[in-house]
C-alpha cells in the first residue's frame, strides 16, 4: 500500500448505485422509470429465456422431458448424460475437436497476418502506403461472387482440406482497419525513440505497439475466433468427407434436420437417452465458448470499434 | 541500420488531417509531395522495405481470394462445363463462349424475378422493422444511470451477435417450430400446434425477427458511442433555456446521432441486395424457394447444386454490379445531404 495523502478515505460508491443526476435535470416520473425498466427487462429476457430453455433441456433426464411434453422450462434434477454420451468419442466429439483446432489455428494465422499488415500501413508517409490502403478499401465495395470464388478455391486444390476453411476468409479488411486506426494513435515520438535506440520495425511492433494495444487486440481476436467458430458454409462447400465436418455443420444435421448422432441412434430409440436433450447439448456446446468469452472482451468493444473503423 | 536514421517525414505524421488516409488534396497534399520529393524512391524503399514486407501476406491473400476471382466472372459469358477437367481454370479455358446468352436466360427466368422480389421485400422489412430498434435501445440504455445495470444489459444484448446463424435458427426452432415452446403451449390449451419455421407466408417476418434477435443489440454500440460524445454542456444549456426531456432529445440528441444514422443507412442501402445469405440458405429447404429464394441463394442453387456455373455466375455478376452501383449512389446521396458517407470525396 502506498500512502495516500491527498485522498480522504471516501467509500467508493457501489457500481449498482445510480450516478447522481446533474442539478438541471428533472426527476424522472415514476411511470417513465417503470416503463424503461420493463422494456429493458423484456429485451434481456427475450434473449436469455430461449437460451435458458436450451440449457435446462440439455441437462434434463428423459423422464423430465417426457413429462414436460418437450422442452423443459423448470429444471427438475440435473443429469449430464447427454453430454457424457456426446463427448465419449464419436461424431460430435470429433466435430468439436475439429472446430476448436480450426478456430485456434485460423485465429492465430489471421491475427498474425492482420497485425503485421495493420502496422505496415500505420506509418503515414511510408512508401506505397496510400496505394496499398486503396487496395484494401476497394475490397469493401465489391465481392467477386460465390461462383468464381468457389471455382478458384477448387482450382487451388483446397477441396477436402482444412485450408479451405481458413485461407479464403483469413483476412478481414474491416479488422485490419480497426487495428491500424489503433496503431496510428500510438505516439510517433515513442516509436521514433525506439528506432533511435536501434529497434527494427518487427521489434517495435512486438515490444511497443502490441503491448500498448491489448484492448483492441483482444477485440479483434474475439472477432476472428467467433468467425471461425461460427463458420459452416465453406465447410459445406469445400468438404465432402462427413468425418471432417466441424461442429456447426454437425449441428445442422442433428438439430435442424433432426438426425440422430452416429452411434447414439439405438440409445435414443430404446429410450435410454433423450434425443431432444442430445440436440440441446450440441447447441450448448456451440454457444458456451462464445458466451463465456465475449463478456470479458465487452468493455473494450466501444474502443475497438471506434478507432479507425468508423472513420474509414 | 541505415534506414533507421531517415525519419518518415514527421511533419506529415503529426498533421492531424493526414491521419485519415483517404482524405487528401489541398495544401496538405502539396506539402506531402514536397516532402516526399526530397527522398528518392530507392531511399524510401530501403527505409520502408520492412513495412512493405509486413503488409505482404495480407495483400497476397487479398489479391488471391478477393481480386483474382473477379476474373473468374468470365464464366458468366460461357457455357461452362465443370466436367471438362478437375481444375476449374482448365475447364474455364475449354468452355465455349456464349456471349450474353446466360443473361438473356436469366431475364426470362421467373425464378430470378421471384428472387429479386423476395430480396427487395426482405430488405424493406429489415429497414423498417430492424433499423430503428438499435437507436431506441441505445437511447434507453444511455438513460440508465446505474453503471452495473448498464453493463449487464449491454452484455446480454451483445451476446447473440456472437452466435452462429446455425445456432440462432436452432434456437428459433425450439421457440417457434412444430415441437417448439409455442406449439407446446398451444397444444396444452387444446389448440393445434403451429410450425412457423416452415410457413412460407410468414417467412419474411421470421427472418426479420431472427435478425433483430441476433444483431439489434449489437447495433446499439455505434449509437452509444455517438451519444457519449455529446457534450453535457449542450444538455445543460438546453435545459436552462427551458427545454424539457423530449425537446432536449429532439434538438440535442437526435442531431448528434444524425451523422451515424446517415452513415449506417448508406451502408445498409448500399448492401440492399445482401439480405442474410447464410441465414436464409439454412432455412431455404424447410420453407421452399418460393418464399425463401433471394439473389444469393439463387446463385448458390443454380451454381453449387445444379452445376450450372455460367448461369449462376451471370446472376452473381448482375447482383455484384448493381450492388456496386448502389454503394456509390448511396454515398453520393449522403454527400449531397451534407453527410460523410463511407468514403470521403
Amino acid at each position: 500500500m502506498t500512502a495516500v495523502v491527498d485522498k480522504p478515505p471516501v467509500r467508493k460508491p457501489s457500481a449498482w448505485a445510480a450516478v447522481p443526476r446533474p442539478v438541471w435535470e428533472e426527476e424522472p416520473s415514476r411511470a417513465g422509470l417503470a416503463g424503461k425498466g420493463l422494456v429493458l427487462t423484456l429485451a434481456c429476457l427475450g434473449i436469455l429465456f430461449p437460451l435458458w430453455i436450451v440449457v435446462v433441456t440439455s441437462v434434463s433426464s428423459r423422464k423430465t422431458i417426457d413429462e414436460a411434453g418437450g422442452l423443459v422450462m423448470v429444471p427438475k434434477g440435473i443429469t449430464l448424460v447427454a453430454y457424457r454420451e456426446l463427448l465419449s468419442g464419436g461424431q460430435v466429439t470429433r466435430a468439436a475437436i475439429i472446430s476448436v483446432l480450426v478456430t485456434l489455428v485460423g485465429t492465430l494465422f489471421s491475427m498474425a497476418v492482420s497485425v503485421l499488415c495493420a502496422y505496415g500501413l500505420s506509418r503515414i508517409g511510408s512508401l506505397g502506403h496510400r496505394w496499398l490502403l486503396m487496395l484494401l478499401l476497394a475490397t469493401m465495395f465489391f465481392s467477386a461472387g460465390l461462383i468464381p470464388t468457389y471455382l478458384l478455391v477448387q482450382s487451388l486444390g483446397l477441396t477436402d482440406s482444412y485450408l479451405a476453411l481458413i485461407l479464403p476468409s483469413a483476412v478481414s479488411v474491416f479488422n485490419i482497419l480497426v487495428l491500424r486506426g489503433f496503431f496510428m494513435g500510438i505516439s510517433q515520438e515513442l516509436i521514433d525513440s525506439a528506432r533511435i535506440d536501434g529497434a527494427g520495425d518487427f521489434r517495435i511492433l512486438w515490444q511497443i505497439v502490441m503491448p500498448l494495444s491489448r484492448a483492441v487486440l483482444a477485440v479483434i481476436t474475439l472477432f476472428y475466433a467467433v468467425g471461425y467458430w461460427s463458420a459452416w458454409f465453406n465447410a459445406s462447400l469445400y468438404l465432402n468427407d462427413q468425418n471432417m465436418m466441424p461442429l456447426q455443420n454437425v449441428m445442422i444435421q442433428l438439430v435442424q434436420k433432426q438426425e440422430a448422432p452416429v452411434g447414439l441412434g439405438q440409445a435414443i430409440k430404446t429410450g435410454q437417452l433423450s434425443g431432444l436433450a442430445v440436440q440441446m447439448a450440441v447447441m450448448v456446446m456451440a454457444l458456451l465458448p462464445v458466451a463465456v468469452l465475449s463478456p470479458f472482451v465487452q468493455r473494450h468493444f466501444k474502443k475497438g470499434m471506434l478507432t479507425g473503423a468508423i472513420k474509414g | 541500420m541505415s534506414h533507421s536514421t531517415v525519419p518518415r517525414s514527421r511533419a506529415e505524421a503529426h498533421h492531424p488531417a493526414d491521419r485519415t488516409p483517404v482524405a487528401s488534396g489541398g495544401a496538405t497534399g502539396a506539402r506531402q509531395k514536397a516532402i516526399k520529393g526530397r527522398l528518392s524512391l530507392r531511399l524510401r524503399f530501403r527505409r520502408d522495405r520492412v513495412l512493405l514486407l509486413m503488409t505482404l501476406p495480407a495483400i497476397l491473400l487479398l489479391l488471391l481470394f478477393n481480386y483474382l476471382p473477379i476474373l473468374g466472372n468470365i464464366v458468366a459469358f460461357q457455357d461452362y462445363d465443370p466436367y471438362v477437367s478437375d481444375n476449374g481454370i482448365v475447364s474455364m479455358l475449354h468452355s465455349p463462349w456464349v456471349g450474353l446468352e446466360n443473361f438473356q436466360r436469366i431475364f426470362e427466368d421467373s425464378a430470378f424475378w421471384n428472387a429479386v422480389q423476395n430480396t427487395l421485400v426482405l430488405f424493406s422489412l429489415q429497414l423498417v422493422l430492424f433499423f430503428p430498434i438499435p437507436i431506441a435501445l441505445a437511447l434507453l440504455i444511455n438513460s440508465v444511470v446505474r453503471p452495473r445495470v448498464r453493463a449487464l444489459s449491454q452484455a446480454i444484448m451483445y451476446l447473440p451477435h456472437f452466435f452462429s446463424w446455425v445456432l440462432v435458427i436452432a434456437v428459433f426452432q425450439q421457440l417457434l417450430g412444430g415441437a417448439g415452446v409455442l406449439s407446446q403451449l398451444l397444444r396444452r390449451h387444446g389448440y393445434d400446434g403451429l410450425d412457423i419455421m416452415t410457413d412460407p407466408s410468414t417467412f419474411k417476418f421470421l427472418v426479420t425477427a431472427e435478425s433483430i434477435w441476433k444483431d439489434a443489440g449489437w447495433g446499439i454500440i455505434v449509437f452509444l458511442a455517438a451519444l457519449a460524445s455529446v457534450s453535457p454542456d449542450l444538455y445543460e444549456a438546453a435545459a436552462m433555456d427551458g427545454a424539457g426531456r423530449w425537446r432536449r432529445m429532439w434538438h440535442v440528441t437526435l442531431p448528434a446521432l444524425r451523422p451515424v444514422i446517415a452513415l449506417l443507412l448508406v451502408l445498409r442501402v448500399g448492401d440492399a441486395l445482401t439480405v442474410g445469405f447464410e441465414q436464409i440458405l439454412l432455412q431455404r429447404d424447410a420453407v421452399g424457394p418460393g418464399a425463401a429464394e433471394v439473389l444469393d441463394t439463387f446463385v448458390w442453387w443454380n451454381g453449387v447444386r445444379n452445376q450450372d456455373f455460367g448461369y449462376a455466375a451471370a446472376a452473381g455478376l448482375i447482383k455484384g454490379v448493381v450492388s456496386l452501383g448502389l454503394v456509390l449512389a448511396a454515398n453520393k446521396i449522403a454527400h449531397l445531404m451534407g453527410e460523410q458517407g463511407v468514403y470521403r470525396k
